[in-house]
């Protein structure tokens, strides 16, 4: 529905069927945006927290309230979603790959519901998938770890092992190899089930392990078990590489950089466009060139990246962007060849 | 290449002291609680309440001491709430063991998220406010001699002072079992605290000795993960260490030489696997994560089955005393 036509009919609606429209058409005051936080919690310094910093910014700047839930087994992913369409929810904002089977089927249950997915796909008429190409931003911090080290080993520590982690891993594998053909990338996951999510005295095992093996820098997308990882980089002195949100704020020193993924821009776009009445389903991918992936350059770690590292990682993005370096995504075919 | 392979192994038995030190300290206390006759599942409870009053204490005081301190109050109280229930009560160990378990589980989250806002975690404690690895005398000088100096160098050096209390725990626990009046009249009241009772010695008073020693030790043990390996609090961060833990002791079939080597086998499995992913072995290749992560259950199946043989219980644990009917 046009702006114009639902301006001219707004009194009409409001006088006879305000109980239709809330089912039906969105107006710009009356959305109840939700969003359900995946296993690690909205505080999770790391991806759920993106989220959050989106849909708190929203919050702020428009005055409407969003309901929320943090899940914290998984059975409660289906619960959780259906809950908040029953309430009435519009649009529902899931969290991460592991709820999109769970939306798949809630999604159909409410056809007249909007739901937004970020970092899955789900292919229904009222569904909008975010995904990003986190495999160009690991590209990037792997260009900045092969650049600080001084051992030629890189590490890097995943989460669960599933195919979008080890995308983050291959990517970040390329850009060290890029930066410097004879780096040598070890490469280890937390576990298989969600809470690896959450493990921050196995990600400092970790950590201590690969630092024993001759690592200097080390990269997570791990979560919160990530806060071990860096907690372990700063006791050892060696370099930390963030993920997802800006986390170079929690050691400044030995935070090289972070890997940034811009869930928060796609959060808070998933409510804007619910409210101007934009929202379209279908698949969003952003990578380097739409700004959704990137690095994250503050006053944290500017001692960290020099002059040489800083003109590098230009000269790659824009490669990257205009399509003369390819960097090759691990889920495209699951292997790590390229 | 005999060089690296020495190095690899004494840097992941390095790291098998390191995961093994809760391990050790909840399976003495378990040990001091079961040898007096109190079956004591809620070692996990315990340890993670003290968890939470450690990386609570930690960050607001600044003081590693104050928290370990608190740490340990905390446990000792759980522990005295459990004696309250089993001994005074005389109600289902088991039970109460549960029940700490899952109050301890819920409200630490609770009181994280109501009082830091962080989804259950503590703020991140900066080195002051926690125990930081010691550098004993005469490491460095003697860190040349092969073998024995690289060993002491790099497995026994070098950690923090919970760790050393962790070891010595062990032969203390020894001495004080096997060596001191406490220590008979403790596992006489395991195997029959009717005789016990009959020359004039308070069964209950006993069993609360035990558990408190067992929540004193349960103290340190959640103090050393939220303030010594880690640098704050996370939600359930005890993650299932005080199940294995009392698996350890009964492995150890309630004796603490035993008990010790079952939980450095299971620190040493833990560290195994950790170090093993991706590194290629000669014929297999590639070794897949999920079977290297499986290792440690595999291979405490097939201990338990074929090597451990007959564990006896303490004759008396999990029963009630009941002084006359």
């Amino acid at each position: 529905m046009s702006s114009s036509l639902n301006k001219f009919l707004k009194p009409a609606i409001i006088g006879a069927v305000t109980a239709l429209v809330a089912a039906t058409t969105v107006n710009a005051a009356d959305i109840s945006p939700a969003v359900v936080f995946d296993m690690g919690g909205k505080f999770d310094k790391s991806f759920n927290q993106g989220v959050y910093d989106g849909v708190e910014k929203f919050k702020t700047e428009t005055g409407i309230e969003y309901r929320e839930f943090e899940v914290t087994n998984e059975t409660q992913r289906e619960q959780a979603l259906r809950r908040m369409a029953q309430r009435g929810a519009n649009p529902v904002l899931g969290v991460g790959f592991a709820q999109a089977p769970a939306m798949e089927k809630v999604a159909k249950e409410f056809p007249d519901t909007k739901f937004t997915i970020i970092d899955a796909v789900v292919d229904l008429p009222n569904v909008q998938s975010v995904v990003f190409k986190e495999h160009e931003g690991s590209f990037l911090v792997g260009v900045l770890a092969a650049m600080a080290s001084e051992s030629g080993k890189v590490g890097f520590v995943g989460g669960m092992d599933i195919p979008l982690i080890r995308r983050f891993a291959c990517g970040y594998e390329q850009g060290a190899k890029h930066a410097n053909a004879d780096a040598e990338v070890i490469q280890n996951m937390t576990g298989t089930t969600p809470a690896a999510w959450n493990d921050p005295g196995r990600g400092s095992e970790l950590s201590k392990g690969q630092f024993d093996r001759g690592v200097d820098v080390i990269y997570a997308a791990a979560g919160g078990t990530g806060v071990g990882v860096y907690q372990a980089a700063k006791d050892a002195g060696k370099l930390a590489i963030g993920v997802d949100s800006n986390q170079n704020y929690l050691h400044p020193g030995t935070m090289l950089t972070s890997m940034l993924k811009r869930v928060d821009v796609a959060a808070y776009n998933a409510f804007k466009q619910a409210m101007d009445d934009t929202w379209q389903s279908g698949i969003q991918v952003l990578g380097l060139a739409e700004a959704g992936v990137g690095w994250a350059l503050d006053e944290h770690n500017e001692g960290l990246v020099s002059a040489d590292m800083k003109s590098a990682i230009e000269a790659v993005s824009a490669k990257i962007v205009s399509g003369d370096v390819k960097v090759h995504d691990y889920t495209s075919d699951n292997t790590c060849s390229y | 290449m005999d060089a690296i392979t020495l190095t690899t192994l004494l840097a992941t038995l390095d790291a098998t002291l390191r995961v093994s030190t809760p391990l050790i300290l909840c399976a003495m206390a378990g040990l001091f609680s079961e040898r007096s006759g109190i079956v004591d599942i809620s070692l996990e409870g315990k340890m993670l309440s003290a968890a939470f009053a450690a990386g609570t204490l930690a960050a607001i005081t600044g003081s590693p001491w104050v928290a370990l301190l608190g740490a340990i109050i905390v446990s000792i109280g759980l522990a005295l709430v459990h004696g309250f229930a089993c001994i005074t009560h005389r109600g289902d160990q088991v039970v109460s063991g549960l029940a700490i378990n899952v109050l301890a589980s819920g409200l630490t989250i609770v009181l994280g998220i109501a009082w830091f806002s962080q989804g259950g975690q503590t703020p991140a404690l900066a080195s002051e406010a926690r125990f930081m690895p010691l550098e004993l005398p005469l490491s460095s000088s003697i860190a040349n001699v092969p073998v024995i100096g690289q060993f002491f160098d790099t497995v026994i050096n070098g950690h923090n002072l919970l760790v050393y209390i962790a070891l010595l725990a062990v032969p203390a626990t020894w001495w004080v079992v096997y060596r001191t009046r406490f220590g008979l009249r403790l596992r006489a009241v395991g195997e029959n605290p009717l005789a016990v009772d009959t020359t004039g010695i308070s069964v209950s008073r006993l069993r609360y000795f035990s558990v408190m020693i067992c929540g004193a030790l349960c103290g340190v043990a959640g103090a050393y993960l939220a303030i010594a390996q880690n640098a704050a609090f996370s939600r359930e961060m005890t993650a299932g260490q005080g199940y294995i833990a009392l698996a350890a002791m009964i492995f150890g079939k309630w004796r603490p030489m035993p008990a010790l080597l079952a939980c450095l086998m299971f620190g040493f499995l833990d560290a195994v696997s950790i170090r093993l992913q991706g590194i290629v072995l000669p014929v297999i290749g590639e070794v897949p994560v999920q079977l290297i992560q499986a290792l440690p259950y595999i291979l405490t199946v097939v201990l338990l089955a074929g090597f451990i043989g007959r564990a006896i219980a303490p004759k008396a644990v999990g029963i009630p005393f009941t002084k006359e009917r």
